[in-house]
């Protein structure tokens, strides 16, 4: 046998990096790819709570209450939107999603008492028939943009960007462009379909203010509109927002999810949403918006949100609600380890398909193919999603109640620590057993 | 039109917010005269009813924005996006538009009778367009469907990742833009160009228009066509 023990793999030149310049040698295109950054950056599991204990007085788990429920769009519109959990699901679009898909997306969150978002690509019925209150996307492509179903919207999303991809464009490759897919977004069947960076008629904050105020007439003043950017130059953004008109500012983080995005630009560009969140909170606060009841301005964040600690982390850190789209699509059965053989198949394994751009999704879900789309089945995905939101708010409320908090929005930094020197200085809390934030 | 019996809306002391809710009631119809608009934002925005309304004077950005079936005429200049996203209806612009007018457009009918700026047409998704005068750079940047006529001359990058729109200039055009080709003009075509400036009112003979289009070499994502 030989004897492997003096063999040593690069750490700058690890399997992946090897196997990437290969990969690049040989095809000569950049790889594209779905799923978020892969890479270890600072994130939730290097926070702790700190339980009540002597100063501060627990609540009885399951007996006393903690309240979940978050209203959305309370300081411009006539008709706020009134969650009953604050965990959202995030825009994912039709086109890179199954028709059914997003339905099953529509009656998790339904169930639950939550909202769904579309995505680049317009509404479906689908979906607007199964989802109790769902977000309608506005987006630089404007595929299938049209003032029929923002009417029909209970909220407005202006996306600027992407966690995934801040100051990238979106990109639908040809094999999932079907016949209606092409059709909503009016382009040839079978192309790869590029969305743009920049939306076509407005450049800069000023100009935001004047496109929501058209959006706001449109709709006759009665719309929650978000503004969702993905986690860079967040404090100002967030501030520019604020000013522009938003009711909501949705953050996304480098973690964030994707369907379709070039792996260099998944990995390298955009922030941790652990950085992101304490500079939006901040300039939330210094606007005197930060849960500011009616007239405040809500703060939705996401990018790698997967448990309930991770849902009363990011609220801890002053958001006012989570979007997630990876643990969605996992709870619907992405990457469901019953399909191993075929991921194996498409050179793939079960927990870490990623290819959702190439539509050959085992699980069905990520999808236009109508035979691979016929094995996920929306009800079942639906209430797969239902329990999951559950637990996620259960496991919230758990250590919201351990902190001494009636309400998931009452916790604080305060109930914070932090693992590592990084953490504890984008997060803004002390290090564990110090009291030292680094930097402040 | 007769405006003896259009309602006016005087923008100098009526709020836009009540034209706007007063043009979305239900059942709306007849004719409308907004006069004082001197520049505001989103006049006659998300309008969907089969009536006339006459903008006395400039408007600013976004007006008629969301257009479906109105008929809407701008006497003065308009802004940045006119008849942005419009999905049917007409909008006349008598003087000049700003950049971006009809961006994304699905359906209806606009037509600019003097200049207009950078990005016309931008996105457009099944709009018409005619412009009495000139379109400035990036005009039908990734235009995906619809036609765009040009009676004078279009600035750099005219149809730059262009789809299947169509687009019909009179005069010079700057750089074409990535994938825009010059096309044959084909007796459809001009048949479909002399409908085009008969509809804005435009008897031009459409043999002195050349017509340009995708070279559909950018539908396929490869190594040689990113940038
Ligand atoms: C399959 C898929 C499609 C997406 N499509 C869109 C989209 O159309 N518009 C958008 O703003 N974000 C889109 N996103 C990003 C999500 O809205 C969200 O920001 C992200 O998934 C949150 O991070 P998480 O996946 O870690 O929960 C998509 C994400 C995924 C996974």
């Amino acid at each position: 046998m030989t004897n492997t023990w003096g063999l040593r793999e690069s750490a700058t030149f690890d399997r992946a990096a090897i196997a990437e310049i290969r990969r690049a040698a040989d095809t000569g295109v950049y790889d594209i790819r779905g799923w978020g950054a892969k890479r270890s950056v600072p994130h939730f599991d290097d926070l702790l709570f700190l339980g009540a204990s002597m100063s501060r007085y627990p609540l009885e788990g399951y007996r006393e209450r903690c309240d979940t429920d978050v209203a959305l769009g309370t300081r411009g519109a006539r008709y706020p939107l009134h969650l009953d959990v604050p965990v959202t699901i995030a825009g994912m679009s039709f086109g890179a999603l199954s028709g059914a898909a997003k339905e099953a997306l529509g009656r998790g969150a339904s169930e639950v008492g939550t909202s769904t978002t579309t995505g680049d690509g317009g509404m479906t019925p689908e979906e607007r028939g199964q989802s109790k209150h769902l977000v309608y996307q506005y987006l630089p492509s404007r595929y299938g943009m049209n003032p029929d179903d923002l009417r029909k919207a209970d909220a407005v999303e202006v996306v600027l960007g992407q966690g995934a991809k801040p100051g990238g464009g979106g990109m639908l490759l040809g094999q999932k462009i079907s016949e209606r897919v092409a059709g909503m977004r009016t382009l040839p069947e079978g192309i790869d379909q590029r969305s743009a960076s920049r939306h076509p008629d407005w450049t800069g904050p000023d100009d935001l203010t004047i496109k929501i105020n058209e959006l706001r007439e449109i709709t006759d003043h009665e719309k929650p509109i978000y503004v969702k950017v993905g986690a860079s130059r967040t404090y100002y953004d967030t501030k520019l927002a604020v000013h522009a008109g938003a009711d909501v500012v949705v953050v996304d983080g480098m973690q964030g999810g994707t369907a379709a995005t070039q792996e260099v630009f998944i990995e390298h560009v955009g922030i941790p949403t652990l950085a992101a969140i304490p500079q939006a909170a901040q300039a939330l606060q210094e606007l005197g918006v930060h849960r500011a009841g009616e007239k405040g301005v809500q703060l939705i964040a996401s990018g790698g949100i997967r448990t309930g600690a991770d849902v009363a982390k990011v609220m801890a850190l002053g958001a006012d609600a989570v979007a997630i789209g990876t643990a969605a699509l996992i709870a619907l059965g992405d990457n469901d380890p019953a399909y191993a053989a075929e991921y194996e198949k498409i050179g793939s394994a079960a927990g870490c398909y990623d290819d959702f751009q190439d539509g050959c999704d085992p699980a069905g879900i990520t999808t236009q193919d109508p035979e691979l789309a016929a094995r996920f089945d929306p009800v079942a995905g639906g209430a797969r999603l239902a329990n999951y939101l559950r637990v996620l708010t259960m496991e919230a409320q758990t250590i919201a109640r351990a902190c001494g908090k009636a309400h998931l929005r009452h916790l604080e930094p305060e109930d914070l620590v932090a693992l590592t020197i990084e953490s504890a200085a984008m997060a803004r809390v002390p290090l564990a057993g110090t009291s030292w934030i680094p930097g402040s | 039109m007769d405006t003896l019996t259009a309602t006016t809306f005087d923008l100098t002391t009526t709020p836009l917010r009540d034209v706007n809710a007063a043009l979305h009631a239900d059942g709306v119809s007849g004719e409308y005269v907004v006069t004082g608009p001197s520049g505001t934002h989103n006049i006659a925005v998300g309008v969907n009813a089969p009536v006339k309304i006459t903008v006395d004077g400039h408007v600013g950005y976004y007006a008629a924005g969301m257009n479906q079936q109105a008929e809407i005429v701008i006497s003065g200049n308009a802004g940045t996006g006119v008849a942005e996203n419009m999905m049917s209806g007409t909008v006349v612009v008598a003087g000049n538009a700003s950049q971006s007018a009809a961006a994304t457009a699905h359906g209806g009918l606009l037509v600019v009778h003097g200049d207009a700026a950078a990005r016309c047409g931008i996105s457009m998704k099944g709009v018409d367009i005619v412009v009495g005068g000139d379109v400035g750079h990036n005009s039908a940047f990734m235009a995906q469907a619809g036609r765009l006529v040009v009676r004078g001359n279009a600035g750099d990058g005219l149809g730059d990742s262009i789809y299947e729109a169509r687009l019909y200039v009179r005069g010079d055009v700057g750089a074409l833009g990535a994938d825009c080709v010059a096309k044959e003009m084909r007796p459809e075509h001009v048949e479909e160009l002399a409908g085009l400036l008969k509809a804005a009112g435009y008897e031009d003979d459409p043999a002195e228009y050349t017509r340009y289009g995708s070279a559909r070499r950018l539908y396929h994502f490869r190594a040689h066509n990113t940038y």
